[in-house]
């Protein structure tokens, strides 16, 4: 029941005292954002433009017409889900069917900047030089062959001067200066007397550099060395030579399926995905059985009349909940190392045995589920004490009566009493654990690795860790095949989600029907 | 189960403490390893688990202090905790207030207001929060990197990034309030109303007062949550001085220079401040994270 339901509601009677200061604060914030879109559609930003374009026109539309008083409370809200959550995971997604990794990294405007700000260094003309205060701007000493520069800003893109001959300079920049201002430096042309173009060839020298490649025409470039033409194949995102070899680097263009089509057809691939695959979903519902089945436990024994201490033993439990999570897991990280842990240290003393926890991949499995079940009993237990205060007592007592042992009680009357209620709370859990990647990295790092790989795939990796490693570990920044790999977890995701939705729907039936 | 034999109930009783108390052993554990770690010399495992010669070198190393061994040499601290821990406080307090500023207003609407596909806007929250931020890592890090272009405040290795991309916590929190807000009686709204309070003067002058315990609640669980983040801090922050605490600490134990002892003191001091609010805020949180998780 909400307030408009039972009449005309507040945003039809509202009356504004300042109407001119909102309309002038809404139009020079829509202004802003709309210059903020122009400078990214014109930095080779369109994608991220339109965002911005479509925000500033939500926030001027709403924030400007009164007809939509209410949804003014809605927008921030909306917009920043839209914004920071959706498009990232669309984008993600997206970026699933093209190359974009370490060899496709750049725009194809970059690529060819990049190709043609190579250059090869002349040897007999390379010369250390120093930088040399002049006023408010610099002069380039060359003390080899006693040539002083024009002066130069070293602040602005491109810059040409000449040489001449002249006595050394007295205001010398020391190396460590001379080095805060290498972006200037690049980007300096120096002319000497005889014509010749020296440009800055290394941290301390200067020296004539003839480009390696030369824009020769639409998607073409000429190769200095060798004379041949390199087109651009837009299919691969490379410029090619005649026989098709790939200059690198590469520009980030489409590439279809072949992401998926690599994940589910080239063997090293597909081998270690199935068994991630597999192993996510183990991992996750183990976790929360775990989980479960420990807070429960405890839950019970701490609502038993009889037991003394009940406070001090519930704080002392739920510790492991209060101490900040990626403390914890390091904390077993270290504890549980092979040869300095503690826990070894301990075992080989009472046992005699030193487990290989993190170079075995089933030992490194059990751990990976001790330390979440530690991290994640007292949440369930919690949860549990409250949802068994609700089941009422004549039940049990009444099943007493009739001779039942507290086992068939709480089997028959209090568990599935608890479980409706409990079930959204689990399907949120196990969907938590899906994507647990704090508790992988942390630990693990998804070792100890799968043998016969081609991709860097461990014993321990769910798919959330193997997707962070392709794209920010080791392996080539493969940005393409994580976001392909993404697709697939959003749609377990998306799957779990839509349970926990008719789960949710089904538990607020069941209490409004009460 | 009401008539019990005095002799059984004892011997039930037993059983209790007793499984009570080995579990306890067993989950704290960890809790009296790492205090000891933390005075023992040295970063390796010395054969007891008590120190033998207890030392403060890691808790002065902690505390970015130098330590004059007995021997004269000076070890410096390895890595600058404190730093860390005012980079994870500063962006935790200023990202929950953001969270807390757009979920309170946008529960409020959610609960009070009329829009037109209001219930499709909840089904489509609900259904989104279940994804979390680490499935968009790829997007979030060629964004940052894109913007970096632009203005290197919003660009990887940027605190205002990293706070930006905590305010996507949103969606858990707009349910935990608008619960709340959804058992406050309408005759007060109503009252409002017929007072000619606009929507917002209701949302400021009752639902806001009224909000201070949820918000409190949420605040602390926003707080929590982005102080133990991992994943997106360590694709978006690359430098030494800019890191926080979590993206940090691993670096001590790290395979080829293990600081065991020193991350333990570390881990110490940077972990009781939140275990202590957590603890004094915890019987709020929970009854908080069942509301909003069962009411829907």
């Amino acid at each position: 029941m909400t307030i408009a339901d039972a009449g005309p509601g507040p945003s039809e009677t509202h009356i504004e005292t300042w109407p001119w200061l909102r309309l002038a604060v809404v139009a020079v914030l829509g202004v802003a954002m709309l210059y903020g879109a122009f400078f990214l559609y014109q930095i080779a930003q369109p994608l991220f433009g339109a965002i911005l374009l479509a925000v500033a026109t939500g926030f001027v539309v709403i924030f400007g017409a009164n007809r939509f008083y209410g949804a003014r409370f809605i927008f921030p809200g909306v917009a920043a889900v839209l914004v920071f959550i959706a498009f990232p995971v669309a984008y993600t997604i997206w970026l699933g069917f093209t190359n974009y990794s370490s060899f496709n990294l750049l725009s194809y405007e970059r690529t060819i900047e990049v190709l043609t700000s190579r250059g090869t260094v002349d040897p007999e003309t390379e010369q250390p030089f120093t930088v040399a205060r002049d006023g408010d701007g610099y002069r380039i000493w060359l003390p080899e062959s006693g040539l002083l520069s024009e002066p130069v800003t070293l602040a602005v893109e491109e810059e040409a001067v000449t040489l001449a001959p002249a006595e050394p300079p007295l205001d010398l920049l020391s190396p460590r200066e001379a080095i805060k201002l290498r972006a200037g430096l690049q980007s300096l042309t120096l002319t000497t007397p005889d014509e010749i173009d020296l440009r800055n060839a290394g941290l301390r020298t200067f020296a004539s550099v003839t480009p390696d490649f030369v824009r020769s025409g639409e998607d073409m470039l000429t190769r200095s060395s060798d004379g041949l033409v390199l087109t651009a194949n837009h299919d691969t995102g490379f410029f090619e030579t005649p026989d098709g070899e790939p200059v690198p680097p590469g520009w980030r263009v489409g590439v279809g399926f072949d992401n998926f089509q690599r994940i589910l057809e080239s063997k090293g691939v597909r081998g270690p995905m199935l068994s991630i695959f597999a192993w996510t979903f183990a991992f996750a519902a183990l976790s929360v059985a775990g989980v479960f089945a420990v807070g429960l436990l405890l839950a019970v024994i701490l609502q038993w009349e009889h037991l003394r201490f009940k406070t001090l033993y519930r704080i002392l439990l739920i510790l492991p909940y209060a101490v900040p999570g990626f403390i914890s897991i390091l904390v077993f990280r270290g504890l549980f190392n092979q040869n300095f842990g503690e826990i070894n240290l301990i075992l080989e003393a009472l046992f005699g045995i030193r487990p290989d926890w993190f170079t075995d991949g089933n030992l490194a499995r059990v751990m990976i589920l001790f330390v979440n079940i530690w991290l994640g009993y007292p949440y369930m237990m919690l949860l549990a004490m409250g949802f068994l205060q609700a089941v009422p007592q004549d039940h049990k007592k009444a099943a007493a009566l009739e001779g039942a042992s507290s086992l068939r009680v709480f089997f028959t009357i209090t568990l599935p009493q608890i479980i409706p209620p409990f079930l959204p709370l689990l399907i949120a859990a196990f969907a938590f654990n899906f994507n647990n990647l704090v508790l992988i990295l942390l630990l693990t790092r998804g070792g100890p690795d799968i043998p016969g790989t081609v991709i860097p795939a461990g014993e321990t990796d769910i798919l959330a860790s193997f997707t962070y490693r392709l794209a920010f570990q080791d392996s080539g920044q493969q940005f393409g095949l994580a976001g392909a790999i993404t697709l697939l977890i959003f749609l377990v995701v998306a799957a779990i989600s839509y349970a926990n939705f008719v789960a949710m729907r089904r538990a607020a039936a069941k209490r409004s029907g009460r | 189960m009401i008539v019990e034999r005095p002799r059984d109930l004892r011997i039930k009783k037993i059983a209790a403490h007793g499984f009570m108390l080995i579990f306890l052993a067993l989950i704290l554990f960890p809790f009296f390893m790492i205090v000891s770690i933390s005075f023992r010399e040295g970063n390796f495992a010395t054969g007891s688990l008590w120190p033998e010669n207890p030392t403060l070198e890691h808790w002065y190393l902690a505390f970015g202090l130098d330590y004059t061994r007995a021997d004269g040499t000076v070890v410096a601290p390895p890595y600058p905790v404190l730093l860390w821990m005012w980079n994870s406080i500063k962006i935790g307090l200023i990202a929950s207030a953001g969270v807390l500023a757009l979920s309170t207003i946008s529960a409020y609407a959610f609960s009070r207001i009329r829009i037109r596909g209001k219930q499709g806007l909840l089904d489509g929250l609900f259904l989104i929060q279940m994804f979390p931020t680490t499935l968009a890592l790829v997007a979030i890090f060629a964004i940052f990197d894109a913007l970096g272009e632009v203005t290197p405040a919003l660009g990887i290795n940027s605190h205002l990034a990293l706070i930006l991309v905590y305010l996507s916590q949103i969606t858990l929190h707009i349910w935990t309030i608008k619960g709340y807000f959804d058992s406050v009686d309408t005759a007060l709204d109503k009252a409002a109303e017929i007072d000619g309070a606009s929507a917002w003067q209701t949302f400021r002058y009752i639902f806001l007062p009224l909000a201070v315990p949820i918000m409190a609640v949420v605040f602390v669980l926003s707080f929590i949550g982005v102080i133990n983040d991992y994943p997106i801090a360590s694709v978006l922050i690359r430098s030494e001085d800019q890191m926080t605490l979590a993206v940090g600490s691993r670096l001590y134990l790290n395979e080829f220079k293990y600081l065991w002892g020193d991350f333990a003191a570390a881990a110490i001091l940077s972990g009781l401040p939140i275990t202590i609010v957590f603890l004094i805020a915890q019987r709020y949180l929970v009854s908080g994270l069942s509301e909003g998780a069962v009411k829907g």
